[in-house]
């Protein structure tokens, strides 16, 4: 009684607690929250944090071994495995995500759950599941040091467990931001309650209650979501309505791809120009399809260890094809929602919502981004309740990855990195209390990720692809491991460093801007600042005048005295003449449109707050506005692609950065795929004695006896299979 | 997750449904007799209703399916 008690104030403080808004470095002047929560809403996510709690305190009792704290016991049956598998992989950050990708991609967004998902897992489950069952490895490094000895363990579990906490860290700050954003929640609440949380029921229940936890937000993700596609597709009136709807809007709404067609899967993949992304058939399948998929499904070992802690192989296998099928449906609540977008969300004059990247500077301030496409459709359809679901369902998310990468980092840091390079000879129970400990200082480490985050949130951009980085070769190293004898050592270990290193540069190359990269022309009028607004007869705005207060400019010559050469850096006054901006700004060759933003200024003639954002217009500035004029070309830009560099990568200069990151996967693959075998012919292989029970071929898969034909993952992975072809056809 | 002394996760789920359900359906039917100013769009359709009903279903079925037998702890 004292505990449920304990864990009901622990939930009713966080309900409390988090509405309490404060201003955070990453608000940064957002506009007013998209969704207002009930007390019904507040009471159904109260509720689910007491049940998370009570299950960690529950499950404590059944983790007393190293084998029960790391590998759930290897008790999990297949549908277990197989939910856990899956929810590992559908955190908020992904529904959120690939609906914005869908919004901008269209249709194509549904790849990563087709073609670059399905085979991918169903290899794992019919090939690779019996190496990593049967050599009773902990984690997929571990399967490296059987095969290929102590270097490429030691290169892979320490890159991994850096990454595992990082990219915590990471989710941590984007679950903060997002709920500051649509709730006005405090981000310093936010990170500690449901870090503290994660920690609590990760420390007691290990694995376990990772585990638990994820197959509970998959019943809640699904729960709180598929209402949005049902409801807006009725709106929407009906599927073929939705999508002619949505790719007439689309021309409105991504205009540099106006022929692109938003609709099909494969239909629009015979050239780089008629689909939104950028890319052509042959990216899509080699790069997304082998080298990204295979690479994330097989080789990450937060994916992987969800199913080698299955009871036995057989369940293994199954938990993994039931996986797949459950994976098929995801674009259901994910690239639907993308696509209803496009669709059903308008202005209040009916014309289509305009929604824009993170990167633009007017996200946030007067327009709303891609990632806002799930809340703001659940703004729209889901009332008192329903709402709460929902947002529980996107908190569950955020909490499961949490908890599945502090999981994952405990297990390789005392299995891959503790145990062989620190402590060799210590006891299950002291291996078992590393891994406890490990939890809570892998939650910590993603704390402080989280807080470099709010200064520093252009990491985001770097943690993503470093994953990506590590995968992919890793793939190609563990995959010529499993299937080629003649593998050796020095191949394994040069081969995945080259792969590595080759990634990276391939990145660098992309982001690299000889040239200088200028961001495009803007102004940005201080909150504040006094201004006027001449509209025209349709009430569009057509000049707006800064009549006190101060301005920032970016990349605007700025013509300060009749005569002289205008100036793009510096801080001035503007003159008793006062200054007119023109609409449009020469870059080079290139003429482009001034982008003026007004976050929060006043208007001269009602003293009322105003905020817009407004293209191609004139500015005036009248006599004592200060100016603070910048002028950035940055050589290396994160978040800008060189088109001119990315043919080379992407073979074209139309490549989105998703098509120059499947490319990218492509080649790396292949360059690891080379320098193993390369390095393997004049170096010496491991006896074969050594090589039992680890590749292809010196591996007696163990008969597991006879089993009803509905039992047989042959028999479902075909199934699957099938079905990916069918869907495929259908949505050509 | 066979462990024959420990309550399966499906009880858990199946608890969470039902009381989700019945906030959920209690949350429409208040909605149809007090109708709110500022309605969600399809509001007549009374989702709120007819998903509430259907997560108590599902809940109830998954609570008495899995429910712990005597002596579990």
């Amino acid at each position: 009684m004292k505990l449920l008690k304990n864990l009901c104030i622990a939930a009713f403080l966080f309900v409390f607690l988090m509405p309490f808004k404060t201003a955070t470095a990453a608000s940064g002047g957002a506009s007013s929250h998209l969704l207002t929560l009930s007390p019904i809403d507040m009471l159904i996510i109260a509720i689910y944090f007491v049940v998370v709690l009570a299950i960690g305190f529950y499950l404590k009792k059944y983790t007393r071994t190293g084998d029960a704290f790391f590998m759930a016991g290897r008790k999990m049956t297949a549908w277990i495995a197989g939910l856990s598998f899956i929810s590992a992989n559908l955190s908020s950050l992904e529904t959120m995500g690939w609906s914005a990708m869908a919004y901008q991609y269209g249709m194509l967004g549904a790849h990563a759950y087709l073609i670059g998902a399905i085979p991918a897992i169903l290899f794992l489950a019919i090939v690779m599941m019996p190496f990593y069952y049967i050599c009773r490895t902990h984690s997929v490094p571990g399967y490296l040091k059987l095969r290929y000895g102590e270097g490429p363990r030691a290169l892979a579990g320490i890159s991994f467990t850096f990454l595992t906490v990082m990219v915590s860290g990471a989710s941590m700050f984007a679950m903060a931001k997002i709920l500051n954003l649509l709730l006005g929640w405090n981000m310093n609440v936010s990170i500690w309650v449901s870090s503290i949380t994660v920690g609590i029921y990760v420390f007691l229940g290990g694995l376990l209650s990772a585990v638990f936890n994820e197959v509970l937000q998959f019943f809640l993700i699904w729960l709180g979501t598929i209402l949005i596609p049902i409801l807006g597709i009725i709106s929407a009136g009906g599927w073929h309505k939705m999508l002619e709807t949505a790719q007439k809007n689309a021309a409105i709404i991504h205009p540099t791809v106006q022929n692109a067609d938003f609709t099909s899967l494969w239909r629009n993949l015979g050239s780089f120009d008629t689909n939104p992304m950028g890319i052509d058939w042959f990216g899509m399948v080699f790069g997304l399809g082998l080298a990204v998929s295979f690479g994330y499904w097989c080789t990450d070992f937060l994916q992987v260890q969800r199913v080698i802690i299955a009871k036995d192989l057989r369940s293994a296998q199954n938990g993994t094809v039931i996986g797949a099928m459950l994976k098929m449906l995801v674009p259901i609540i994910v690239t639907i929602p993308g696509l209803l977008g496009l669709a059903v969300l308008l202005n209040p004059d009916g014309t289509p919502m305009i929604l824009v990247p993170e990167s633009d500077p007017r996200a946030n301030i007067t327009l709303r981004t891609f990632n806002d496409v799930l809340p703001l459709l659940m703004g729209q359809y889901l009332g008192p309740g329903l709402l709460g679901l929902g947002v529980t369902a996107m908190i569950a998310g955020f909490m499961s990855g949490m908890a599945g990468n502090v999981s994952a980092f405990a297990t390789v840091w005392t299995y891959d990195v503790y145990k062989p390079l620190l402590n060799r000879k210590g006891s299950d129970k002291h291996y078992l209390s590393m891994g406890r400990w490990c939890s809570i200082l892998g939650v910590l480490i993603s704390i402080a990720t989280a807080y470099a985050l709010f200064y520093f949130s252009n990491i985001l951009e770097f943690l993503q692809v470093l994953v990506f980085f590590f995968i992919v070769p890793l793939f190609g190293t563990v995959i010529l491991g499993m299937l080629w004898k003649r593998a050796t050592p020095a191949g394994g270990f040069w081969g995945f460093l080259a792969a590595i290193i080759v990634s990276m540069s391939m990145w660098v190359f992309v982001h690299t801007f000889p040239e200088g990269s200028r961001p495009h022309p803007s102004v940005i009028i201080s909150n504040n600042a006094v201004v006027s607004v001449v509209k025209q007869g349709d009430d569009k705005i057509s000049q707006v005048i800064v009549e006190s207060g101060q301005i920032r400019t970016t990349n605007v010559a700025i013509p300060l005295e009749a005569g002289k050469e205008p100036v793009t850096s510096g801080q001035y006054v503007a003159p008793q003449t006062g200054i007119e901006l023109s609409g449009v700004v020469k870059d080079g060759a290139i003429a482009k449109n001034l982008r003026v933003l007004v976050p929060d200024a006043v208007e001269a003639d009602t003293k009322q707050h105003t905020k817009f954002g407004v293209e191609g217009i004139s500015l005036v500035l009248k006599p004592g506005v200060t100016i603070q004029a910048s002028y950035i070309a940055k050589k290396f830009d994160a978040a800008a692609f060189n088109p001119a560099h990315t043919k080379y990568v992407a073979r074209s200069e139309k490549a989105k950065p998703m098509a120059v990151n499947m490319y990218s996967a492509f080649w790396s693959l292949l360059v690891c795929l080379s320098v193993t075998i390369g390095v393997s012919i004049f170096t010496k292989p491991k006896p074969v004695e050594e090589l039992k029970n680890l590749v292809m071929g010196l591996t007696d898969i163990p008969d597991e006896g006879p089993c009803p034909w509905y039992h047989n993952p042959k028999l479902w992975a075909a199934v699957v299979l099938i079905t990916l072809i069918a869907i495929n056809i259908i949505f050509w | 997750m066979h462990n024959e002394h420990q309550i399966p996760i499906w009880f858990f789920i199946g608890l969470l449904l039902t009381v989700y359900g019945v906030l959920i359906l209690g949350c429409g039917i208040y909605n149809v007799i007090y109708p709110p100013e500022n309605p969600v769009k399809l509001a007549n359709l009374h989702a709120d209703i007819w998903w509430g009903i259907l997560l108590l279903v599902i809940g109830l079925i998954y609570s008495i399916k899995y429910r712990p037998s005597k002596g579990q702890p």
